[in-house]
């Protein structure tokens, strides 16, 4: 994510919703509902910034999650949601803010039991590929692995 | 605006609220504040009289949830006094103000190049495929010696003049940092670099980031003389001298003190917030003589080792100026049609003054070639080209290389609204405000610069296949590779082609 490139236009919150709900068209996906991205813009004057989660190398959310519910794949951090039992540490614990209790009534939990939602790459999804990523307007998020 | 000015918007947003989902995303991005959202409703607004058609938010709405569209109102159909006409007059009569355009001039008159068809080989001579053998489209542009010397040993002297060497026949036409933005000026630079050809400057001098460019600039003179010291003429690989512009021939330059921020005005070496005032004429040239000492001044600046350009707009007696530029020590002449674009010209000098550069092209070309100093300059066809057939066509009136502007433009983002004049480019193209600059990523930009060049190149290599030419050079001046249909003979007669049959 470079703030440098940023421009606040929050389509990355609305293509990460339209993701979660693996519908064919946007407007059938998300007309007239509350949407709960996994990507957030932060505003502030002419800075604006997407944050979602980094996939720590060493991820605090991992460790404290009382359950196991939360894991590293490849690199990714993946959530179960059969394993969640909503107790909020991972929430709470997360210095980037990146992970929600999951909104009752938001777009698309996939399956029944979602209480708490990060951003997945969107591999837990139909689309596979980042989709915040791929529809910046101005290339501001990227993937891509630092190490 | 009163009663009697009440003029109804030329374009209207035609919003489908079935597929609008209030991503808000179009208000965010208008620069002009067309969209509004009302929470009441949770619904957008539009108001219509703000919209440009820059196309920015249909182009980032992500259900295509909007469209512009031409508004349905008319007035009484007229075929004298047009809606245009109408609503300027009004314009006028409310506001006492010149009529003030951007890009180049849209008005139906005839674009020769569309009435020019290309030949290809038949039975009788072979075509080439480009894909299996080379194909050369590298040029070099500068004057060129008329003789071969030898010294007193019977060796070849090299008395060829500076080049500029090209990958392929076009370059970046001049287009200004305080005009354009600086993250346009970076893509222009970055694309250069890569693709072996050269950005312009323009006339605003060259931001210190972009110094590192410099085997890919020309840097530019012009009658303003903004942001010239003798670090900047050394700066590129050459020098243009700017006698005129195909969008505003005759006329000066305006670039509004709002547009002055902090590193224009350094760039520039103006006080910020200053209008940048460029006279209409050179105030030390009145004569083909005193074009010659500017010459010969920057030559001597630089050590006589970077080509000087002199860039003059397409006007009636462009070939006896031409001629006479030939003559002043250039290197290479630019000219530039009246379709060229500009960040801002009186409407009416956009519209009516000047020449079509196919006209302008082969005028130039022929008196140079009867006079015997053809040579003696390489000519830059500019003002209008839009695609690589208009590039072919205007290499076989004549011309060594062409200049890209409103195509390079196009590809960094601009949908043509022609508002540049307003300086609130949501494009980020021409405007200084950041938050609208910071729209033009250059990392994208320059790809998509490349992008563009790369695929006209290769169709000009696909043309010149079929021609069984495999070498750019065999197509210069090559008129029998056009025909024209549709034209009058004193037309033909002009641009030396022979009609479409013949």
């Amino acid at each position: 994510m470079d703030e440098k490139w940023c421009l606040g236009c929050h389509l990355c919150e609305y293509y990460c919703a339209f993701a979660q709900t693996n519908e064919k068209d946007m407007a059938r996906a998300l007309k007239d509902r509350k949407i709960a991205p996994r990507i957030q813009v932060e505003d502030s004057g002419n800075v604006h910034f997407a944050v979602s989660c980094r996939h720590c190398k060493e991820p605090l959310c991992v460790k404290a999650c009382i359950t196991g519910a939360l894991s590293v794949e490849d690199s990714v951090i993946r959530i179960d949601p059969d394993r969640c039992v909503g107790c909020y540490t991972c929430v709470l614990i997360c210095p980037y803010g990146a992970i929600a209790p999951a909104i009752a009534g938001a777009t698309a939990p996939e399956g029944g039991g979602l209480v708490v939602q990060k951003c997945e790459l969107c591999l837990q999804n139909k689309m596979g590929t980042p989709q915040c990523v791929q529809n910046c307007p101005n290339a501001a998020i990227v993937y891509e692995d630092r190490g | 605006m009163g009663v009697w000015g009440g003029v109804y918007p030329e374009y209207e947003i035609a919003r489908n609220a079935d597929r609008c989902v209030v991503c808000r995303v179009c208000e965010r991005q208008c620069a002009n504040e067309a969209h509004e959202y009302i929470p009441e409703i949770n619904k957008m607004a539009a108001d219509d009289a703000k919209c440009v058609n820059c196309h920015r938010c249909v182009a980032l709405c992500p259900t295509r949830a909007l469209k512009i569209v031409k508004s349905g109102n008319t007035y009484k159909e007229n075929m004298n006094w047009t809606e245009k006409t109408i609503n300027e007059i009004y314009k006028q009569a409310d506001t006492g103000g010149v009529l003030l355009s951007s890009m180049g001039n849209p008005e139906p008159y005839p674009i020769y190049f569309d009435k020019l068809t290309l030949n290809a080989s038949q039975v009788t001579n072979p075509s080439i495929d480009p894909l299996r053998e080379p194909m050369e489209t590298r040029i070099f542009l500068g004057a060129k010696p008329n003789a071969i010397e030898r010294d007193e040993n019977g060796k070849l002297k090299n008395n060829l003049p500076p080049q500029l060497k090209l990958t392929m026949p076009m370059m970046f036409a001049a287009m200004s940092y305080g005009a354009i933005s600086y993250n346009a000026h970076e893509s222009l630079a970055r694309a250069a670099e890569e693709l072996g050809v050269f950005y312009n400057t323009g006339e605003g001098g060259l931001h210190e980031d972009f110094y590192r460019y410099g085997k890919n600039t020309i840097v530019q003179v012009a009658s303003g003389r903004f942001g010239v010291h003798k670090e900047y003429l050394n700066a590129g690989m050459a020098v243009e001298i700017k006698m005129g512009q195909g969008a505003k021939p005759g006329i000066g330059g305006h670039l509004p003190g709002a547009k002055i921020v902090a590193d224009v005005s350094r760039t520039r070496m103006i006080p910020e917030g200053a209008d940048a005032i460029s006279p209409a004429p050179h105030h030390d040239i009145y004569s083909i003589e005193d074009l010659r000492q500017l010459v010969y001044s920057l030559k001597e600046t630089t050590e006589y080792q970077k080509p000087v350009i002199v860039k003059i707009a397409a006007v009636h007696n462009v070939a006896a100026i031409a001629s006479g530029i030939a003559r002043s020590g250039a290197d290479i002449i630019a000219l530039d049609g009246f379709r060229g674009g500009t960040g801002a010209a009186p409407t009416r000098i956009r519209d009516c003054v000047g020449i079509p550069i196919e006209l302008a092209l082969a005028g130039v070309d022929t008196r140079l070639r009867e006079e015997g100093i053809r040579d003696r300059v390489s000519i830059v066809a500019s003002g209008g080209i839009r695609s690589s057939t208009d590039i072919f066509k205007a290499i076989a009136l004549g011309a060594d290389c062409v200049y890209l502007g409103t195509a390079a433009l196009m590809a960094l983002g601009c949908h043509l609204c022609r508002s540049c004049q307003a300086g609130k480019c949501n494009w980020g193209i021409a405007t200084q405000t950041p938050e609208l600059v910071k729209r033009l990523n250059p990392n994208i930009g320059y790809k998509r610069l490349v992008n563009l060049m790369r695929a006209w190149q290769h169709e000009i290599e696909e043309m010149m296949g079929g021609m069984g030419i495999n070498s750019i050079e065999a197509l210069k001046g090559n008129r029998l590779a056009l025909r024209g249909v549709g034209l009058n003979e004193k037309e033909l007669a002009i641009l030396g082609v022979k009609h479409a049959g013949e």
